[in-house]
């Protein structure tokens, strides 16, 4: 990238600087650390320079944003043209408790709506089963059925907003509700817009809210992609991600590299089946984890979207639509703190910071008091003043990828490429993603940097403020989220309720068709958007699934 | 012939964050006690049946959804019922400051909440195991 | 009898696993019981299950047990995992992949550690295989720690021993060598649903074809796919086989008579090793001799020369 004379004066130099400067004052006053090494084990320099980067031609590998390699950015205006969605995960207790706050949250300006379901629904269980005791919306809304999912979105304009559901196992299903939902407000499921996680292979790795065994999750997936392209063009039927794969202990390069293995092993079940690349592609999309890491997580963002572009222009991808990588952020869960709860908000804008500047689509910021209860009124709101002063105030969406060119984030993008592509090897002598899931690889791989970085904590190697350092006194809390008692309850009659008022042979018949495609081979979604408009309940048409599928159950790995 | 501390840690309910769980695990098991883990998606009554079986001394309960305030009180319940008070009962996880008192006074020994260093969860349990 | 027996010999959970932390802990409390319950032991079929490390030992026992319990029978699983050489402590996680078999009053699990036993199994297992058998078990099953060449005790303990492979590991046939590959009564080629199946049929078939050729029975190589439920009646099928075979053939005394000199010579080693390094009165002489070794002032042969003749006097 430069030329070759000035280079060598640059070499030249630093040789010079390092022997004459640096070391001597190396000398008489050390540096902090022996060795200054990243969240994944990455050596960091003491300072980068051209000679770093010299490898690098520039319209090849950085290239220009909204073009191949997509280094810099996924749209030619990026956030200049259009910011980032502020998309914050919200659900608790019941559908109507779930909707005011949503009404809340878009009242105070976010743009694009995120819903988080409770541990039963997550695995397809309707408040009443054995297995929801105590669990009824306490990590998020308890949807069991159409009716819910009614009242979840009564009042917003589905046809305006977009909606992103972090459902896995299920994910079919209750994207089926939202779908007949829309249907039955008479807006064309040509036009309404959102994403449903749907991504089953970092369940298996990371997340754990699996039901069935690898193969039949496949299939249902790919269902989700033929429906979706065919039926509903706008959204995105699944976000391949990598955020839960970090907070079960992964190091960045970790996250992305086993990230965006599931993406192509999805990409490649898809051309299994016959399904044209250049039509299901452009409606993947990402979900990537900020963590405290500033640098290396925008040299991650990056690194996702050159890797990504590479890879699938090998598989065949001919339309720039089907390259470019599109990714909402979350800020790191596991970064927060129970200890001085406030000072989160600090860490949360440093977070959601690197994620704009790695050019996220669509971000969500954690609330201060997140590692104790779910979200407050007033905590997701600053919240969301945390993004749009980002927005607003800082200057920094003024242009498109500021930090390309750094020699440093250059470099880091760089090697967080080359390790990603050194797991990709790894993974394909182990005969692919799903027979490395089934041997442990992944899971043993986050085990072992979850324990690591427990260590350094827990040996004082590492720093957290507030919890092995910086410590204070003071137990008194922060007002939490308190949740209503009776809901539990009240679900539960509501589920009885429905039982009785549906038209029961009908429900019976869809669930006995869906159970035939099942043990069949056809596209399943059809079937089940029949069950769901009849009222039958998630249970219900899960239990269907799993008594064709089977459920998976999973080594013990630490 | 010098006696091994037995733990069972489980995971109660429908949480599937195993992160800490595993981590903790690990780190009993460098302290050199024997531990088994339950795996996901334990009932009270499954949780009881494998303390019974592996005559545990400790049963570590960690759960991260919300729901401990049924779940752990379920479990010192059964415990109480089938008159194994000498099993020692911890747990951790997202457990609000305020919900502690109660659990402790429901047979909850210790509660190891965010930021809690594996030495001290290790220190308690040698410290408060019956003999 | 004594009251804890007799509550074992009912069955009582509780009762079996306090007795089995007693032996496991070699407390002298447990010999009483212990020899209350031995007349009422021999009628359950002991199997030992070795093999590969991820060969999917602890799913096949899950379905290997859930069969049982289809024809009516009781069984008693004990699964053993190392124990770590440096802290002590062990992990014992193959519990997670037998969910299945949760809250059946008709199946008992009992995790255990190699406690510093070579071999692949622990020292007190002789002493659980009892109590299960004595509980009312028709079945117990050994799962040993997976295999390197030293893991062979089982056969030790075990009426009918199944080797457990997996295709696809091809050299894992080369590295198992002598030793394990030599033990089976029955090969199990288990995950028959992934590639290579037949090939690691043929090398094993050849292998048997070699050790069984002046055998009188032939050592039987079956396929499973145990997460898929596939291959299992076939396999308790050929274990009922196997013990009328044993019984035909008079090697189930043989078996019986071998699992009991292990059981005897167990509890002597373990009383000597107690006596000499853990009781106080010896345990003093036993670290000055260890110092003279050291200083060169006495060789080993001659302090053990001392020590036993102290004791045989």
């Amino acid at each position: 990238m430069y030329d070759k004379k000035e280079l060598n004066r640059i070499k030249e130099k630093k040789i010079d600087w390092e022997k004459n400067r640096y070391s001597k004052l190396v000398r008489i006053h050390p540096e902090r650390k022996d060795k200054f090494e990243n969240l994944s084990g990455t050596e960091i320099k003491n300072i980068y320079t051209p000679e770093d980067i010299e490898h690098l031609e520039y319209n090849k590998d950085i290239g220009f944003p909204g073009e191949y390699p997509f280094l810099r950015g996924v749209h030619s205006t990026m956030h200049r043209g259009r910011l980032w969605t502020m998309r914050q995960f919200a659900g608790f207790g019941s559908a109507e408790e779930t909707n005011e706050r949503y009404k809340y949250l878009l009242e105070h300006g976010e743009t694009g709506l995120s819903v988080a379901f409770d541990y039963p629904t997550l695995y397809g269980y309707d408040t009443d089963h054995l297995l929801a005791r105590g669990e009824f919306g306490k990590c998020g809304v308890a949807i069991s059925s159409l009716k819910d999912m009614e009242i979840l979105f009564d009042g917003i304009p589905v046809d305006d907003v977009t909606t992103s559901m972090t459902i896995n196992g299920p994910a079919a299903i209750v994207w089926a509700m939202y779908v007949a939902n829309a249907e039955n407000r008479g807006i064309s499921k040509k036009i309404i817009g959102g994403t449903i996680q749907n991504d089953i292979l970092k369940e298996y790795i990371a997340q754990k809210s699996f039901i069935f065994p690898p193969a039949p999750s496949m299939r249902l997936i790919v269902d989700t992609f033929e429906y979706g392209f065919k039926q509903v063009p706008r959204w995105n039927t699944i976000s391949i991600s990598g955020y839960h794969i970090r907070e079960a202990g992964s190091t960045a390069v970790q996250e992305l590299a086993f990230t965006l293995g599931d993406g192509i092993e999805y990409v490649k079940a898809a051309m299994k089946r016959g399904l044209d690349i250049d039509k299901f592609a452009p409606r993947l999309s990402f979900f990537f984890n900020a963590h405290n890491d500033f640098f290396e997580e925008i040299a991650k963002y990056r690194a996702a979207r050159r890797i990504w572009a590479k890879e699938l222009k090998k598989l065949g991808a001919k339309k720039s639509r089907s390259l470019l990588m599109r990714f909402h952020t979350q800020t790191a869960g596991c970064t927060l703190t129970a200890q001085q709860p406030e000072i989160n908000i600090v860490r949360v804008t440093m977070q959601a910071l690197s994620a704009v500047l790695g050019g996220t689509q669509s971000l969500h910021t954690n609330s201060m008091d997140e590692a104790l209860a779910l979200p407050s009124e007033k905590a997701v709101r600053i919240a969301l003043r945390t993004q749009q002063i980002i927005a607003e105030e800082s200057g920094v969406t003024d242009t498109i990828d500021p930090l390309g060119g750094s020699y440093y984030i250059e470099w880091l993008t760089d090697k967080m490429e080359e390790k990603t592509y050194e797991y990709f090897d790894r993974v394909e002598k182990l005969g692919g993603v799903i027979s490395a899931i089934e041997k442990g690889f992944f899971q043993r791989e986050i085990a072992e940097s979850a324990y690591k970085y427990q260590r350094e904590i827990d040996e004082n190697r590492r720093t957290i403020v507030g919890v092995n350092d910086y410590k204070i006194d003071d137990k008194r809390s922060i007002p939490l989220l308190k949740m209503d008692e009776e809901g539990e309850q009240r679900q539960i009659n509501r589920l009885e309720k429905l039982r009785k008022e549906r038209n029961n042979s009908k429900t019976e018949k869809n669930l006995k068709r869906l159970r035939k495609a099942a043990e069949g081979d056809e596209n399943m979604m059809p079937y089940i958007l029949d069950c769901v408009h009849s009222y039958a309940t998630l249970g219900e048409t899960c239990d269907v699934l799993r008594g064709v599928f089977g459920e998976y159950v999973e080594p013990a790995i630490y | 012939m010098e006696r091994k501390i037995r733990v069972l840690v489980a995971k109660p309910g429908l949480d599937g964050h195993d992160r800490g769980a595993k981590i903790v695990a690990r780190a009993l098991r460098n302290a050199g006690m024997e531990v088994i883990y339950t795996g996901l998606h334990q009932t009270a009554d499954m949780i009881v049946e494998t303390a019974v079986q592996e005559d545990v001394d400790v049963i570590g309960l960690s759960l991260l959804s919300g729901a401990h305030m049924t779940l752990f009180r379920d479990i010192t319940k059964l415990l109480k019922d089938k008159d194994m008070r000498d099993v020692l009962v911890v747990g951790g996880g997202v457990i609000p400051e305020e919900d502690v008192p109660v659990l402790k006074k429901a047979g909850v020994a210790g509660v190891f909440g965010p930021g809690t260093r594996t030495e001290d969860i290790v220190d308690f349990i040698r410290k408060n195991v019956k003999p | 009898m004594n009251d804890v027996a007799s509550k074992v010999l009912t069955g009582d959970p509780r009762s079996i696993a306090r007795l089995i932390t007693l032996v496991e802990n070699s407390s002298p409390e447990a010999a009483s019981t212990m020899k209350d319950i031995h007349p009422h032991t021999g009628n359950a079929h002991v199997i030992g299950i070795t093999g590969v490390m991820g060969g999917g030992k602890s799913t096949l026992i899950c379905e290997i047990t859930r069969e049982y319990r289809k024809q009516g029978k009781t069984v008693g699983i004990i699964a053993i995992d190392p124990t770590s050489p440096f802290s002590g402590g062990a992990l014992l996680g193959d519990r997670v992949r037998m969910v299945k078999l949760a809250m059946d009053e008709g199946v008992f699990i009992r995790s255990m550690g190699t406690r510093g036993m070579l071999g692949g199994l622990t020292s007190a297992v002789y002493d659980v295989v009892e109590i299960l058998d004595a509980s009312g078990k028709d079945v117990v099953i050994v799962e040993t720690v997976g295999v390197g060449q030293a893991e062979v005790d089982v056969i030790k303990v075990a009426d009918t021993t199944l080797v457990v492979l997996v295709p696809g590991l091809g050299d894992s046939i080369q590295t198992i060598k002598a030793g394990v590959m030599e033990i089976a009564d029955i090969y199990i080629i288990n995950k028959a649903d992934r590639p290579g199946v037949d090939q690691a049929v043929a090398e094993v078939e050849s292998l048997v074809d070699i050790e069984c050729s002046n055998r009188d029975r032939k050592i039987p190589v079956l396929t499973t796919s145990a997460k898929n439920g596939k291959g299992i009646v076939a396999l308790v099928d050929e274990i009922k086989k196997h013990k009328e075979y044993l019984k035909k053939s008079k090697e189930f005394d043989v078996q019986r008579r071998k699992r009991y000199e292990g059981e005897l010579v167990e509890i002597i080693r373990k009383r000597l090793m107690n006596f000499i390094f853990d009781e106080s009165k010896f345990k003093d002489k036993v670290e000055l001799l260890i110092d003279q070794i050291f200083k060169k002032e006495m060789d080993p042969y001659t302090a053990a020369d001392e020590i036993l003749g102290k004791i045989l006097k």
